[in-house]
């Protein structure tokens, strides 16, 4: 797995990328996908034509606020619950494989 | 009642079953035999459960024998599969999630439960709501009822279709880039996008959450209004609802007759190379027909409109690569088995998602990352505040925006599948409604020549929902496309 993104800033590195969002890929798939994202990188890439100096960002439109609550607590799920869609789980925990020696 | 109980509209059934002329037994029972005829021809169901929707219709019925009167008691809707509703499996459209159990209710589904609704069907979607043809669902494309080549259009296709095919009176659905309009347009239904804030997402899994809005697709304007003013309104679970207050349209919109006194606005930009000529015409008449109604029509502009995708492209994506980064094989469906944890999550999500999400959930993660957040991200981020200016200045100048919802009628199945760009293209009147914040409503408008439907778009300012509702329900009370209906498709079973 190549550990930078490539030279050309606009060319990304399917399979870098892909690692950082825990996907793995086959050779197929990463080339497919890499003529794919290419394209699409392309076409967003007219946003760079704008001039968007001194715009501010928006993040969500509308009503964007803070919401306050009291600190109460109150019910959750409860543990069963939470665990009924679990693909492993054991003594009321999800269950992983071991990741310490 | 008549034969035909599957084509009474919600209010229509809300109507029939309070004056006791229909139980929701039979009226569910109608829904379901229909659409285990029809299935195998449209596919717009991803589970259906005969004994799961005959409780509810039962319960109903027992409630209205002991003098419940809640006006929509009993009523059968369609449901997205997309939104929780406890009990029954939530997929959205994926893999990833199969064999998962919806341990509650999202806020809409237990609003509607509070209102006696029956939940009949789970309609099928794009892949976490990512597409616009329904083809990218992991149980395969649903098809057009006007045209079984074609598709419905998406992510909400299966909810449009069968809402068209008399499957359902009525369909929750969500709208992230043109959900609910593009489908409600390609099967020739109404689809309604409320304001960001106006609906609550609590339980509605998460694609791009500063976009994603929950809303109902029907098959008139009041039936949709009526859907729309019981999940709407504020949530402690979701903080971004707004706490205005919503008010009943449903006077308002049932009296519509005309649109004296308003402003209509007409984009240029709208009316653009790349639109279909038969649309075009189509959109066209329809603004005649609202000018006619008393309307004002005026010209505005709308700048950064082709903007739009390019902008949704990079911040949907972004979203939606952290929101689906909790599909890792520990908490809740699939899991691909490894003895080393990192190769768990990479096999999981390599063998759970599909090819789309697969495509966003990478392209989302890379302008996220250090060394080109500024370049896209951000810069994004900023066109949309230019996007939602346009529709400041827009609305400064007229009460509400008309204009096509798609540039073309439904495609043929697998005609954009190869081709990323091109199927984004497809959204580009309903992003800019998502990047804004603001209302947006399908009505049917005419057919093509090829007898294809198309909508017209109602977009209205922010919490300006009963004006939306308003002119659409004008129009569609002058109007008759609404009313036209797909014949059955072929390939059903007797």
């Amino acid at each position: 797995m190549a550990m930078k993104f490539s030279e050309n800033a606009d060319r990304m590195d399917v399979r870098y990328v892909a690692g950082l969002a825990r996907m793995a890929l086959s050779d197929e798939e990463a080339a497919r996908l890499q003529g794919q994202l290419d394209d699409i990188l392309a076409f967003v890439g007219e946003l760079k034509t704008l001039d968007v100096s001194g715009v501010e960002a928006t993040d969500v439109a509308t009503e964007a606020r803070n919401a306050w609550r009291e600190d109460e607590p109150a019910a959750g799920l409860g543990r069963d619950t939470a665990l009924a869609n679990a693909p492993l789980a054991r003594h009321g925990q999800f269950v992983v494989p071991k990741v310490i020696e | 009642m008549s034969a035909d109980l599957h084509d009474l509209g919600f209010l229509e059934a809300a109507d029939a079953l309070a004056r006791k002329q229909v139980s929701s037994e039979e009226l569910t029972t109608a829904l379901l035999d229909r659409s285990e005829r029809l299935e195998p021809a449209l596919n717009s169901l991803t589970w259906f459960s005969r004994d799961a929707a005959l409780a509810g219709a039962r319960a109903a019925d027992a409630a209205r024998a002991g003098g419940d009167a809640r006006p929509l008691l009993g009523v059968p809707i369609a449901i997205k599969d997309l939104l929780n509703v406890k009990g029954q499996p939530c997929t959205a459209g994926s893999n990833i999630l199969k064999g998962y159990t919806a341990p509650y209710d999202a806020t809409v589904i237990a609003r509607l439960r509070a209102a006696g609704c029956v939940f009949v069907s789970r309609t099928n979607t794009d892949e976490f709501a990512m597409g616009g043809s329904t083809e990218t669902s992991a149980y395969g494309p649903t098809r057009n009822p006007w045209d079984t080549a074609r598709v419905p259009g998406g992510s909400s296709g299966g909810s449009a279709a069968a809402v068209a095919a008399r499957l359902a009176p009525a369909a929750l659905a969500s709208d992230t880039g043109g959900s609910i309009r593009q489908p409600a347009a390609f099967c020739g239904v109404t689809g309604f996008k409320p304001t960001y804030g106006r609906v609550s997402r609590y339980g509605c899994t998460a694609f791009a959450s500063s976009l994603d809005q929950v809303g109902p697709i029907a098959r008139s304007v009041e039936d949709a209004a009526a859907v729309y003013q019981v999940i709407a309104g504020l949530d402690p679970h979701d903080s971004t609802t707004s706490s205005r207050p919503v008010g009943d349209c449903l006077p308002e919109v049932r009296g519509a007759k005309d649109l004296k006194g308003l402003k209509l606005g007409l984009p240029k930009e709208y009316f653009v190379e790349g639109l279909d000529p038969e649309v075009e015409k189509l959109t066209r008449a329809a603004v005649e027909q609202c000018r006619a109604l008393g309307a004002e029509i005026v010209d505005v502009e709308l700048p950064h409109s082709k903007y739009g995708i390019a902008c949704y492209y990079i911040l949907a994506p972004a979203e939606a690569s952290a929101n689906l980064a909790r599909y890792d094989g520990v908490r809740y469906g699939f899991r691909a088995e490894s003895e080393d944890l990192l190769e768990m999550y990479e096999k999981t999500r390599a063998g759970g998602f599909g090819a789309e999400v697969k495509r966003r959930v990478i392209l989302g993660t890379y302008v996220l990352s250090s060394g080109f957040h500024d370049a896209y991200y951000l810069r994004a981020q900023k066109v949309r505040t230019l996007i939602r200016g346009d529709f400041e200045k827009a609305f400064s100048r007229c009460d509400a925006i008309l204009g096509p919802v798609t540039p073309t009628p439904a495609f043929r199945v697998g005609e954009k599948t190869a081709d990323p760009v091109q199927m984004y293209l497809g959204d580009i009147f309903t992003v800019n409604v998502n990047l804004a914040g603001i209302c947006g409503l399908s009505v049917p408008c005419g057919f093509s020549p090829d007898g294809l439907p198309a909508g017209l778009h109602v977009v209205g300012p922010a919490f300006r929902e009963e004006l939306a509702l308003r002119i659409g329900a004008a129009y569609q009370h002058a109007t008759e496309w609404h009313r036209k209906k797909p014949a059955d498709p072929k390939g059903g079973r007797p």
